[in-house]
């Protein structure tokens, strides 16, 4: 069987809990729980309520995310 | 890296580029006549492109020398525009485009037939034609790449011809070729997932025989093993909540 893909969509920050977690509202209005990706986590990039990411999340949970990307702006 | 899901604005400007390249296309077709020189016809989308203030999309990627794929009878795709290769009554011609407009692809590719052609070539046009409107169909979310790609493969092949399997379909959208791809062969209930969102680039390849093919020395044209014809359809499918919205015309 073919693999499934990971689906990447586009939110904003709306809050920050513990452990790098946050509440991401992605464009569809649903809100998912996002955690910041390793590679961020490596570069020492912050995220803060009220930015605009890419979240990446997964065909099996559309609830759970990894934050990939910050805009700019 | 992922399927883009595209948001509202996105998409504003992604049908903004699949209009363009469906209006260039509509008026190449046009132009499709016995004397033409395929690189006449390249020029022209060169204008064309730059009136409606797009870049080409294809010239210069991955060294592609060229702003259109012009592929006749037994070329397959990736037909060099060339002087010397000047299209003919009876002949098959292929016509792939794309375009850059404020930052989004459009892609788009039609087969027709100049003035009298045979009737086997008549039917390979009708059924890869019809095979493209099936695949559309299956576009609706919860299915999957893979229903599409049954969905040509089997149309297709019911109907004697067979499905090239070196090219396939993409996503499209701030890249020409994106995730995920959609080849015109595979199982049922297989691939990613389709949802709203996505925009698709669903491109049917049929050849009249079968469907190895190679590529000529020119390093881009590609024909089919056994010489015989081969048709090509592209059209920019949006997955949307009521279904399939065809974005080019």
């Amino acid at each position: 069987m073919a693999k499934e893909e990971k689906i990447v969509v586009k939110g904003k920050v709306l809050e920050a809990l513990p452990n790098t977690m946050f509440r991401v509202e992605i464009e569809s209005g649903h809100k998912v729980l996002a955690h910041l990706s390793g590679r961020m986590r490596m570069h020492y990039i912050k995220i803060l309520p009220g930015d605009r990411v890419k979240v990446e999340l997964s065909p099996y949970d559309l609830t759970r995310g990894r934050i990939i990307y910050r805009e700019k702006g | 890296m992922g399927i883009e899901l595209k948001s509202e604005w996105e998409l504003r400007r992604i049908r903004q580029a699949a209009e363009i390249v469906s209006e260039i296309a509509q008026a190449l077709k046009k132009e499709i006549k016995p004397g033409i020189s395929t690189k006449k016809l390249d020029q022209l989308a060169v204008d064309l492109i730059s009136k409606y203030n797009a870049q080409p999309a294809f010239l210069g990627y991955q060294n592609y020398p060229a702003t259109i794929c012009i592929s006749l009878n037994e070329e397959v795709v990736h037909g060099l525009p060339n002087e010397k290769k000047v299209i003919k009554e009876a002949d098959l011609v292929s016509l792939d485009l794309g375009v850059l407009y404020q930052g989004f692809y459009g892609d788009i590719a039609f087969t027709v037939g100049v003035g009298k052609i045979k009737e086997k070539a008549r039917k390979l046009l009708t059924v890869a034609e019809e095979a493209l409107n099936r695949a559309i169909k299956e576009v609706k979310i919860g299915k999957r790449v893979g229903d599409i790609s049954r969905a040509i493969q089997s149309y297709v092949e019911s109907n004697g011809f067979s499905v090239v399997r070196n090219y396939s379909g993409h996503g499209i959208g701030r890249d020409l070729h994106e995730e995920p791809q959609i080849p015109c062969f595979g199982e049922s209930d297989t691939g990613a997932r389709l949802l709203v969102g996505m925009v698709l680039a669903l491109e049917t390849m049929v050849n009249e025989g079968t469907w190895p093919v190679k590529i000529l020395p020119d390093c881009w044209t590609t024909v089919t093993a056994d010489g015989l014809l081969s048709a090509h359809f592209e059209h920019m499918v949006l997955v949307s909540k009521s279904g399939p919205a065809v974005l080019t015309f």
